[in-house]
């Protein structure tokens, strides 16, 4: 039976409950609601949660589970069988899983009756021909034992899924009868109706830490994997960065040394065009602007954090940069060789920070109390002497970790590095080479053809975790100065 | 002390009331420079702004113009079978055609003699739709028919004056100056001319041989897939996080746990919620590549803080006194919030939760990783069908689009921008309308 069916059938399950519990309960009472402890409709939703809440917990683990347990019955079918012919069990096992689909597909469309798709003995041309109507296509590699295994694979999984919507069918409707059964009038339903829902509530609070620990692992698990195939001194300390294209590996050197140097490079630059242009918006817009002015000025500044990345990576690439090399290029100084490089993808980052910054040191010019001002102009300050010496100094925390903000965004910002500073790997200090970042690596080396076993994909996980832990140093050392050097007025 | 022997002697630079002093203009001028630094500041910024909007109004319109050449034409049966009968169908079916349209332009009596391979170079590549069109429609096969096919790509340049005359070198084989002289003319005869490219919005993506048909419906549509899913999934989470911490969390280690993890998410850079999608959803659980439905659950993850953020602010500023009253009544703690907390916060929530889908809408680097840049050209063909089949998203498509070598390619995803940014701002005003409409001052 199809996810879909199951659910369908679970949740007119869950609507006759609704039903039962309601009616069955009102029966009781002689349709009198006051002698009822909850409201009718309380004691319909109690039977509702408890036939959903079961079966749709044991579905979501069921279809999770099988998967994993079939696949590892299968690999060690396959290592048995065939060991060691110069294909690694991943690619072997993304075959196996594509036949056992295809297989699937073609019991549903009717080209192959269910006995066929099962039995060992059918040749492997016939097997080919017959998924080839379906839209799959056998490539060569494709041998007679993973055809078996696919076999089996696709066997188990039917048995599994039978079983699953038996099982889950089955709780939902013992769900449904236990109840119906609790179902009195004195039964406090409301009650449980609301821990209920309060469950509910705390599980999707916990979606966020979930996502943190789903993140942590995705990061921390393949980068172990890579660290085993590849030496950490070389990774961190190297110098080169010169990935083989042949997707094998052994010959490749990753090192993160030039593309840290990269982002570090692109991010400074950044942060010269936003910090000083952000700062002193937010001066004038806090302490210069007229009303009007602000109401025009700010919203329209803000529009700037509001375009989609992948627009500044395009504008980079087509407007900024051959700008810079009409500017730069060979028939002037002859800095500039190529569109994308350091300082075009550094420019187009610092306009994108530029809101970030102003916006962020604005709340906090703001946030300085009147009175520190009115005592300085009592001394006969005037303004910018008051905003250099007495606002700026009280906001400076607030200032720095709206800064490093801006620094942590830099440093995770990838379209325009990707359209806009080039691909190339390298340490230099000239802003108008090409270099390349580490947001921009990861993404070449997770979207090329390459097994995701070998060094060169996964040394994206190993990217992927510098990034996040800097980026995430970067963020608690900013929360850390604003909490820690904020000043309390009143 | 008195001001009796209080003497100008004593001050070391006497001062008038009336002259200004070297010390306070010096002042005064720095205050105008600081303000200046401030106002230019602001200029600075505003400038970028209208540069990139200019740069993507002027690189982008051309993206809605299209080059057609429009042409009566018949197709005998004899030449249909003959056609149809051989090997490279579509060529035969365009060579008719440029033949037909050869003795037209020569019948007109333009200029002089007009070779057919001018006309080759001029019309871009048609056999295509005038076989499908023949095929769907084989009664009109006989009858003359005026088509409007797209132009080649070099001859829509030459009309959009990206591409000028003196730039055609001799060994290029894809036009001559002479084929822009009767390009020229045919546009005064009103043979070529140029109309909105409906096709640009409605059709798919096409290969690198065919920019001039390339269209974003698809990835509109791939998106829009997306966006439901994220609106599905964060909007009920997100509410469901924000109504537990908000109003029933208690003050412990593990609420301040989940408040420190929602901060933190909503500080990662979005590649890596997308290794988190290649990780979690395709490499563990094995959901199919390129899916809106994975793309919208990635999506979601990194929508969901935005969404939090916003809706407890809106939650609190419910004032106590509403909750308080429905708690005086005899309303439980929960029908408190649900009957009359969350309706009152309802605005809010859904302006922040716009706002995060026009966020998550103009997303590109996640997308990347999960496998939505690969080369999709043509709808899903179920509803359903279509969350789990490979779809391009619009940034996706755009930034695919944009590391191709044609021009016209850039041309076109100049012109996704526009559409992106024309969603973007559309989502933007509803919640700011939204917020106008249904604010409340407590």
């Amino acid at each position: 039976m199809p996810l879909s069916w199951i659910l369908l059938v679970i949740f007119a399950i869950a609507a006759a409950g609704f039903w039962f519990g309601t009616s069955r309960v009102l029966k009781s009472v002689d349709q009198n609601v006051r002698a009822l402890h909850s409201l009718p409709s309380y004691y319909g939703g109690n039977v509702s949660m408890w036939v959903l809440v079961p079966s749709l917990g044991v579905l979501a683990f069921w279809s999770l589970a099988q998967p994993l347990f079939i696949e590892s019955r299968i690999a060690y079918l396959l290592e048995e069988r065939m060991s060691n012919q110069g294909v690694t069990l991943g690619l072997m096992m993304t075959e196996v899983r594509r036949v056992a689909d295809g297989l699937d597909s073609a019991v549903t469309e009717n080209v192959m009756t269910t006995e066929e798709a099962r039995s060992m003995r059918v040749e492997l041309t016939d097997i080919r021909n017959r998924l080839a109507e379906v839209g799959v296509a056998l490539g060569a590699n494709v041998t007679a034992p993973i055809v078996h295994a696919a076999q089996q694979y696709h066997q188990l999984s039917a048995t599994g899924n039978m079983f699953k919507s038996i099982t889950v069918i089955a709780l939902a409707l013992a769900g449904l009868g236990y109840a119906l059964l609790r179902t009195t009038k004195d039964f406090r339903a409301r009650n449980a109706v609301e821990r209920g829902i309060l469950a509910i509530l705390l599980f999707a609070a916990m979606i966020a830490i979930m996502t943190t620990v789903g993140i942590l692992f995705s990061l921390i698990f393949n980068t172990l994997e890579f660290f085993k195939i590849y030496s950490i001194a070389n990774f961190f300390f190297g110098l080169e960065w010169a990935p083989s294209f042949s997707g094998r590996g052994g010959s490749s050197s990753l090192s993160v040394i030039p593309l840290l140097w990269g982002t570090f490079y692109i991010s400074i630059i950044a942060l010269i065009v936003a910090v000083p242009v952000g700062i002193f918006s937010a001066i004038y817009l806090s302490e210069y602007a007229t009303p009007k002015v602000r109401a025009f000025a700010k919203p329209l500044l803000e529009i700037l954090a509001g375009i989609p990345t992948i627009v500044y990576g395009l504008f980079a690439l087509l407007t900024v940069g051959p700008m810079l090399v009409t500017v730069f290029g060979d028939n002037t100084v002859g800095w500039m060789s190529g569109g994308t490089a350091v300082i075009t993808a550094g420019l187009v980052m610092g306009i994108m920070l530029i809101p970030f910054v102003s916006s962020l040191s604005d709340d906090i010019i703001n946030a300085v109390p009147q009175s520190l001002r009115d005592g300085s102009y009592g001394l006969g300050a005037t303004q910018s002497e008051t905003i250099r010496q007495v606002v700026l100094p009280a906001a400076l925390p607030g200032i720095v970790g709206a800064i490093l903000l801006a620094a942590s965004r830099a440093i995770g910002e990838t379209m325009i590095v990707v359209l806009g500073a080039g691909a190339a790997a390298r340490l230099s200090l000239n802003p108008f080479d090409a270099m390349t970042t580490v947001t921009a690596k990861i993404v070449s080396q997770l979207t090329g053809d390459s097994d995701f076993a070998s060094p060169e994909a996964l040394v994206a996980f190993a990217l992927g975790t510098t990034l996040f832990v800097l980026t995430l140093a970067l963020n608690v050392l900013a929360l850390y100065i604003v909490r820690r050097y904020r000043e309390q007025y009143e | 002390m008195t001001d009796a022997n209080f003497t100008d002697k004593d001050i070391p630079n006497p001062r008038s009331l009336t002259k200004t002093e070297r010390r306070t203009k010096r002042r005064k001028a720095a205050e105008k420079r600081f303000r200046a630094y401030g106002l230019t500041a602001i200029l600075a910024g505003l400038t970028f702004l209208v540069i990139l909007v200019y740069s993507i109004i002027l690189n982008g319109l051309p993206a809605f113009q299209r080059t057609v050449v429009s042409i009566e034409f018949t197709l005998s049966a004899e030449q249909f079978k003959e056609a149809e009968a051989a090997l490279l169908k579509t060529r035969v079916y365009s060579n008719y055609f440029i033949t037909s349209f050869t003795d037209t332009v020569n019948g007109l009596g333009l200029s002089s003699e007009i070779s057919s391979d001018s006309i080759d170079r001029i019309v871009g590549k048609i056999g295509g739709t005038l076989r499908k069109f023949y095929r769907n429609n084989q009664d009109k096969v006989g009858q003359p028919i005026t088509f409007d096919l797209p132009a080649s790509s070099l001859v829509e340049r030459y009309f959009k004056e990206t591409f000028s005359r003196e730039s055609i070198s001799e060994s290029n084989r894809f036009i001559r100056a002479e084929d822009l002289d009767l390009v020229d003319a045919l546009a005064d005869a009103g043979i070529i001319r140029q109309e909105f490219n409906w096709l640009f919005i409605t059709g798919v993506d096409t290969g690198v041989d065919n920019p001039g048909g390339a269209g974003i419906g698809a990835a509109v549509l791939g998106s829009f897939m997306m966006m439901t899913v994220v609106l599905i999934l964060s909007l009920p989470v997100g509410v469901a996080a924000s109504i537990y911490l908000e109003e029933f969390a208690p003050k412990n280690w593990f609420t301040d746990f989940i408040e420190i993890n929602i901060s933190n998410l909503a500080a990662v850079p979005s590649i890596v919620f997308g290794i988190l999608g290649l990780a979690v959803f395709i490499q563990f659980m094995h959901f199919p590549q390129s899916a809106p439905l994975v793309g919208g659950m990635v999506l979601t993850l990194m929508t969901l803080p935005t969404i939090i953020i916003s809706t407890r602010a809106s939650l609190k500023a419910v004032p106590p006194s509403i909750r308080d009253a429905a708690l005086a009544v005899g309303a439980s703690k929960m029908q408190a919030v649900f009957h009359h907390v969350l309706p009152l916060a309802m605005p809010g929530i859904l302006t922040g939760t716009i706002i995060g889908l026009a966020q998550a809408l103009g997303e590109t680097a996640p997308l990347l990783l999960i496998g939505m840049v690969g080369f999709v050209a043509r709808y899903p063909e179920t509803i359903l069908g279509g969350f789990e089949g490979p779809n391009s998203a619009l940034p996706a498509q755009i930034f695919n689009w944009a590391s191709r070598s044609d021009a016209v390619f850039v041309e076109k995803a100049w012109g996704g921008i526009i559409i992106l940014l024309i969603f973007l701002l559309s989502m933007n005003i509803v919640a700011v309308l939204l917020r106008r409409r249904f604010e409340r001052r407590w």
